[in-house]
């Protein structure tokens, strides 16, 4: 398991790598953490004519907090977001998917923009990102756009990223103050990609529920925001009896596949069980 | 024939510099060109975690790593952990734990503790079994190595508090 | 037996410092010649095909190439291996006519190194005919299946019926009959370290050395020997002293031994393979996949009358050697713990387009008491009883000791009623059902699973010859098959230190601390004193048919050899001594590391002054003393006898015992298994090193853990491989690592010199059953039971909700009060 020949480039700006993508007309592949890319690689699934790896461009890693929203460089190690202080801070959401990315030695590499750009429906950044409505800037050619979360991923292994295009930054609005949030996963082996994951955020305003936010992981080909499972909530308050028919509510809006792991029939109940359980997580968490 | 790229890095605090072409893989230089046979192949897929090494003091995976990455970088491999001809004290718990058998998990088990115990210097033992499940072991069923590393947790932690004492 | 105790200790391991510090040899690390050329394997990416040409033609332009072999090459040049049954099928080292499953080899290319040998294998045109496939056992034996060996005419391998006691009588009479179908599934061994195998074919000198982690046995040599047509004394096998893990799959990598043979002689450059995890998990080898029918003749009060087993197992595209061992590797452990004398056992072995198959950690014992202590649980549902208690009245009583069972078993020794009762103690058995029938009543499924099992070591390699059929065995051309047979070497130098050299490959079991342990405690030395070679040679070391490491051999005969060596050669040193000191060696013994006087004072003589003068000085050593200060053993077992006419075979020659206890909670939304708690008391003779040991039944009962929860090769129905990475085959880590409480129990063996017996294999055949009983257990209220594994959350689910329609959650009450009928888990 050897990957096959490839160009090589680690350009030293975000120019001349998309230069480098120019050149290459649509056969580079962009390197970011590699800990999706590389193995692909070595088992030659991969097999493009050149890599252009960011790894060289210091400008791409940082986080910063700006119009009430967390900055992040695409090249941001996962392990970095893990340990920042500004992440626990303002997005605490993050911080708690990001400790369930693999394990430790794969954060030490893997970066929060190459997680996106791979856009595995079962991973926990799309589906953070997707709950927190954040978004991503793409430069090209032709210069910088900014793309939704939910403009963003396109089915499995596919974003609305054109082949000239580099994702250089992810922004997510900082989570309200006192808002609840979990990250519920079901996996078979702890550091699996979940099987079913429920990203969920709510803001309380006493008995009611100022804002609700799900998402799956796991649970079709894109993250999925589970907008009228939210609504009961956001409806009827946090109580017992309105998260029971979010679960419920949650479960009958995915449509997820099988595999070898799980049949769709119990991604489709997991999706509901993890809502409450998410749900339950997170007003424990809510002050407000 | 593809371009040759030099490499020129810092493994175990000895400069080294190698040409290879720029797909082979970290672990392969390591061992091939650097003759650094003690970190291990198991999956070439970032999965098993035989080939964890410390990249610029944090563990990483060096099957699913450029060696043309590496430029620059400073490396600690398991042969680097022995210190004056005395073991490493996690190298000292896992032989006290019987934390291996076949010992080819082991160079990986030992660097990804080594950076867990770095983040993490007191753990309890779910968060050990956490922190060395990036590495699989088909021998131990990993309890030895569990003991070992919270022994070893017990000794580095007690040294970094007579450290900071002086 | 020992001088100064050092057997029974946990002295810690001398192999340590060199793992620990990045400097073991295993097979990948050092070229054992210069100018090392790297292969990669073209293999097949269809489940069934008919292969009608190659074109290398591309692969051998490219800059680096060295060249390449096809299967053509390998029909020329080399013979097909032997099996293990009567079929015509043929197993050579590559696909010659056809490709019978996803990743079976058909072409080798030779170059520079190994990234450059896959970009030619890449280029490397092999045309296919696809042809339809098949890989479930039972679906392969229906007349209209796709036959993979034609001159087999089906894909039956091959069947036996053997019959002990009188079943059919057992059935008439008894009050209760049990039947239940269990299946079992494909997993494997995954050691970290894959295969690898290193081959020089000597033109000049004829010599073909092949260097490997192969694991034994050692009859492998005379048959690959064959298979490359050299005589013995010309094929080398080197195995390095350190060997990555094996669980039982590197004792297959034989054909690959021969087939990169094949390609070092064809393309005249030595050649390295190292295997890559796509092709270990794609093409090395695995457990079978079973099905089986089960019954089992009761009487009211739980007594068993006797059984019924039918079995199917799925060895994949080719019945290879040492299957159909997947069937009759137990053969003398058929009856487990348990009294009964009828059994009847029609065992199939059947090939489907599946990766091929032979011994993993317990080889064939995980399937064989998965079924048996089912049947046990279901028999104690059916009678109204506690499972303990049906277990108990069937148990082999102490005093029945050496115990012959009806298929020819020969139990050394053990108490198994006390090993159980101990585990019932420590795991409060009595607390665990109070505990249980709480927990039911707040609406919770708890459960508690048994398990016991005869835990054999040392297979006798007779007990093969249990697939043929006694008629063909009672030919006079058919040459009988027996033996357990291992050696040691001792020496002391100059300088009275001792150097003991064992032909063993151990994989990571400590066989050097060990032995320094034996060795010490025969001669009054230190473990410090003793160095151990453990490195592999056929052309050095003593050896034969059985030599290797597997079966859990070296805890019962490997240390047995050395302990025997140590004993010759304490023996000549008495006698040396007596020489010198002009006494009778009768009155003379040796103590505290010398040679003494039995009674009064006396000179003495340590091994050092007698290494000294024996070596410095030959004239001093008494008339017909061979000189030189080293003693060779040879350890083999007497038990070990060839299969006899009643098919009748002691399949091991020493036998420990295993009762576990487990505790389990399904979570009803999820249907997680959480283990509470896991008890697991052994009785394996003599414990020469405790820690070791430990470690033993640790990684044991993970294996069976993974086998039960985790691991599956799986494929699709049209035989194409679903996981083929360890993202999708997946090995437990540590956080699915149960706590694990441990227990011995002493029984010494009678008949090896220490009184051991093996214990490598251990949990790993209870863990599948008594996980399958305490999660039955717990979700009986359901009436669920589990006859099918891994048992997945998802697949545990499913049943949930299916039975959950029909049967109300669980409740208070006799925790017992199961249904006896309920819907399986499928």
């Amino acid at each position: 398991m050897k990957p096959p020949k490839f160009d090589y480039h680690a350009p030293r700006s975000v120019d001349e790598a998309l230069g480098l993508l120019q050149r290459y007309g649509g056969d580079a592949k962009v390197l970011a953490g590699g800990q999706s890319l590389m193995p692909l690689l070595n088992f030659r699934l991969s097999r493009p004519a050149a890599l252009v790896d960011l790894n060289r461009i210091p400008s791409l890693a940082y986080i910063t907090e700006q119009d009430g929203q967390v900055r992040l460089g695409a090249m941001t190690r996962q392990r970095t977001i893990e340990f920042s202080p500004v992440v626990k801070e303002r997005l605490p959401l993050l911080r708690e998917a990001t400790k369930l990315v693999g394990h430790l030695p794969i954060r030490t590499r893997g970066t929060i923009g190459g997680s996106l750009a791979h856009a595995d429906p079962s991973a926990e950044y799309p589906a953070v990102l997707t709950a927190l409505e954040g978004e991503v800037v793409a430069r090209g050619p032709k210069g910088e756009r900014v793309i939704k979360a939910k403009n963003l991923f396109r089915t499995y292994l596919t974003t609305s990223l054109e082949p000239d295009e580099i994702l250089v930054e992810v922004r997510m609005p900082a989570m309200p103050a006192g808002a609840g949030f979990a990250l519920e996963e079901f996996a078979r082996r702890h550091g699996d990609f979940a099987i079913i994951g429920i990203a969920a955020m709510v803001v309380r305003d006493g008995p009611r529920c100022r804002t609700a936010r799900l998402t799956t992981a796991g649970a079709g080909p894109v993250p999925l925001r589970l907008r009228a499972a939210e609504e009961i909530l956001e409806r009827d308050g946090l109580t017992d009896a309105a998260i029971e028919a979010a679960a419920r509510r949650a479960s009958e809006l995915v449509s997820p596949d099988a595999d070898i792991h799980a049949s769709a029939d119990y991604r489709r109940h997991l999706t509901g069980v993890l809502t409450k359980r998410a749900l339950k997580r997170a007003l424990g968490a809510a002050r407000g | 024939m593809a371009e040759m790229v030099t490499v020129r890095l810092k493994v175990n605090g000895v400069a080294h510099e190698g040409r290879c072409e720029p797909r082979k893989l970290l672990v392969d230089f390591l061992r091939e060109d650097l003759e650094l046979t003690g970190t291990h192949i198991g999956c070439e897929h970032g999965i098993c975690g035989a080939c964890t090494i410390l990249f610029n003091g944090e563990a990483a995976r060096s099957c699913i790593m450029l060696a043309v990455q590496a430029d620059g970088s400073e490396i600690l491999t398991v042969e680097g952990l022995m210190q004056n001809g005395t073991l490493h004290p996690l190298q000292e718990a896992f032989r006290e734990h019987h934390g291996l058998q076949c010992g080819f998990c082991t160079p990986g088990m030992l660097m990804t503790a080594l950076d867990f115990l770095k983040t993490n210097p007191s753990p309890t033992e779910a968060e050990v079994r956490e922190g060395i499940s990036a590495v699989l072991c088909r021998c131990t069923g990993y309890q030895g190595i569990v003991n070992a590393v919270r022994a070893a947790a017990r000794t580095l932690g007690g040294a970094a508090k007579v450290e900071s004492g002086t | 037996m020992s001088d100064q105790g050092w057997i029974g200790k946990s002295v810690k391991r001398v192999e340590d410092y060199r793992l620990l510090t990045g400097r073991g040899t295993y097979i990948d690390d050092h070229p054992p010649v210069a100018n090392l050329c790297h292969a990669a394997i073209v293999r097949s990416p269809h489940p069934h095909a008919r292969i009608l040409g190659y074109d290398l033609s591309a692969a051998l332009a490219m800059d680096g190439v060295v060249g390449a072999i096809t299967g053509a090459d390998v029909l020329k040049h080399s013979k097909p291996f032997s099996v293990g049954v009567t079929a015509p099928v043929q197993y050579f080292c590559a696909a010659t006519d056809k490709a019978r499953f996803v990743g079976e080899p058909v072409a080798v290319v030779v170059a520079r190194d190994r990234y450059v040998a896959e970009d030619a294998a890449d280029l490397v045109q092999v045309s296919y005919e696809p042809l339809p496939a098949v890989v479930d056992p039972e679906r392969a034996l229906e007349p209209d299946a796709p036959v993979l060996h034609e001159a087999v005419g089906s894909n039956l391998a091959n069947n036996r019926r053997l019959v002990y006691g009188d079943p059919d009588r057992a059935f008439r009479d008894a009050d209760v009959v049990i039947k239940e179908r269990f299946r079992f599934p494909k997993y494997g061994s995954t050691p970290i370290e894959t295969y690898g195998v290193i081959a020089r074919w000597d033109a000049l000198d004829g010599v073909c050395t092949v260097w490997s982690n192969f694991m034994g046995p050692f009859i492998m040599h005379p048959l690959t020997a064959r298979v490359l047509g050299l005589p013995g004394n010309k094929l080398r096998f080197i195995v390095p002293p350190d060997i990555g893990g094996s669980f039982g799959i590197k004792s297959l990598i034989y054909p690959y031994m021969a087939l990169i043979a094949l390609a070092s002689k064809l393309t005249g450059v030595a050649v390295k393979w190292i295997e890559d995890r796509h092709e270990h998990l794609m093409a090395s080898s695995t457990g079978t996949d079973r099905v089986a029918y089960r019954e089992l003749a009761a009487k009211k009060d739980g007594t068993i009358l006797g059984m019924r087993f039918r079995w199917l197992d799925n060895v994949g595209g080719y019945i290879r050697s040492p299957e159909p061992g997947c069937s009759f590797r137990p053969t003398g452990n058929f009856v487990g713990p348990y009294r009964f004398q009828n059994l009847e056992v029609d065992a199939s072995t059947v090939m489907t387009n599946k990766c091929l198959t032979g011994p993993n950690r317990g080889y064939a014992c995980g399937h064989l008491y998965f079924e048996t202590e089912g049947m046990m649980d279901r028999l104690a549902d059916t009678l109204g009883l506690d499972p303990v208690e049906v277990r108990r009245r069937n148990l082999i009583p102490a005093a029945a000791m050496p115990y012959r069972t009806p298929t020819g078993g020969l139990y050394d020794s053990g108490d198994y009623p006390q090993a159980f009762d101990k585990a019932l103690e420590m795991a409060k058995y009595g607390e665990l059902r109070r505990e249980q029938a709480k927990a039911r009543a707040a609406g919770r499924y708890f459960g508690i699973g048994l398990a016991l099992a005869v835990d054999p070591s040392v297979s006798n390699m007779g007990y093969v010859a249990t697939a043929l059929d006694p008629q063909f065995r009672a030919k006079p051309e058919y040459l009988p098959k027996s033996g357990a047979v291992d050696s040691a070497t001792i020496k002391v130098d100059p300088l009275g230190r001792v150097i003991a050299i064992l032909g063993t490959t151990p994989q990571g079991q400590g066989h050097q601390t060990v032995v320094s342990q034996i060795v010490a405690d025969e001669l009054g030395l230190v473990p410090e004193d003793v160095t151990v070679v453990d490195e592999m040679d056929t052309f050095t070391r003593v050896w034969s048919i059985s030599s290797g490491t597997y079966s859990s051999r070296f805890g019962s005969v490997g240390t047995s050899a050395v302990a025997l060596a140590a004993r010759k050669l304490k023996k000549k040193l008495v006698e040396y001594a007596a020489h010198l000191m002009d006494m009778p060696p009768e009155q003379l013994e040796f103590r505290d590391g010398a040679v003494r006087a039995k009674q009064g004072k006396g000179p003495s003589y340590s091994v050092k002054d007698l290494a000294g003068r024996a070596h410095w000085n030959t004239e001093s050593l008494p008339e017909g003393m061979e000189p030189g200060l080293q003693a060779t053993a040879v350890f083999g077992f007497t038990v070990a006898k060839a299969v006899d006419a009643e098919d009748r075979v002691n399949s091991s020659n020493t036998y420990g015992f295993i009762a576990e206890v487990m505790a389990v909670e399904v979570d009803p939304e999820t249907a997680a298994i959480k283990i509470l708690r896991y008890v697991t008391v052994h009785d394996a003779g003599t414990i020469i090193n405790p820690m070791i040991a430990e470690g033993q039944i640790y990684g044991g009962a993970l294996h069976g853990l993974g086998g039960a929860l985790y691991e599956e090769l799986a494929y699709d129905e049209d035989g194409n491989l679903l996981t083929g990475t360890f993202m999708d085959y997946l090995v437990p880590t540590a956080c699915e690592a149960p706590t694990i409480e441990i227990a011995h129990v002493v029984s010494p063996s009678p008949l090896t010199p220490l009184g051991s017996k093996g214990l490598g294999e251990s949990s790993s055949m209870t863990v599948p059953a008594v996980i399958a009983n305490a999660v039955s257990d717990a979700l009986s209220p359901l009436g669920i039971r589990i006859n099918e594994l891994p048992m997945t959350p998802s697949k545990l689910w499913k049943a949930i909700e299916r039975a959950g329609r029909s049967h109300a959650a669980p409740t208070a009450g006799h925790p017992r009060s199961r249904p006896t009928t309920g819907p399986p888990v499928q």
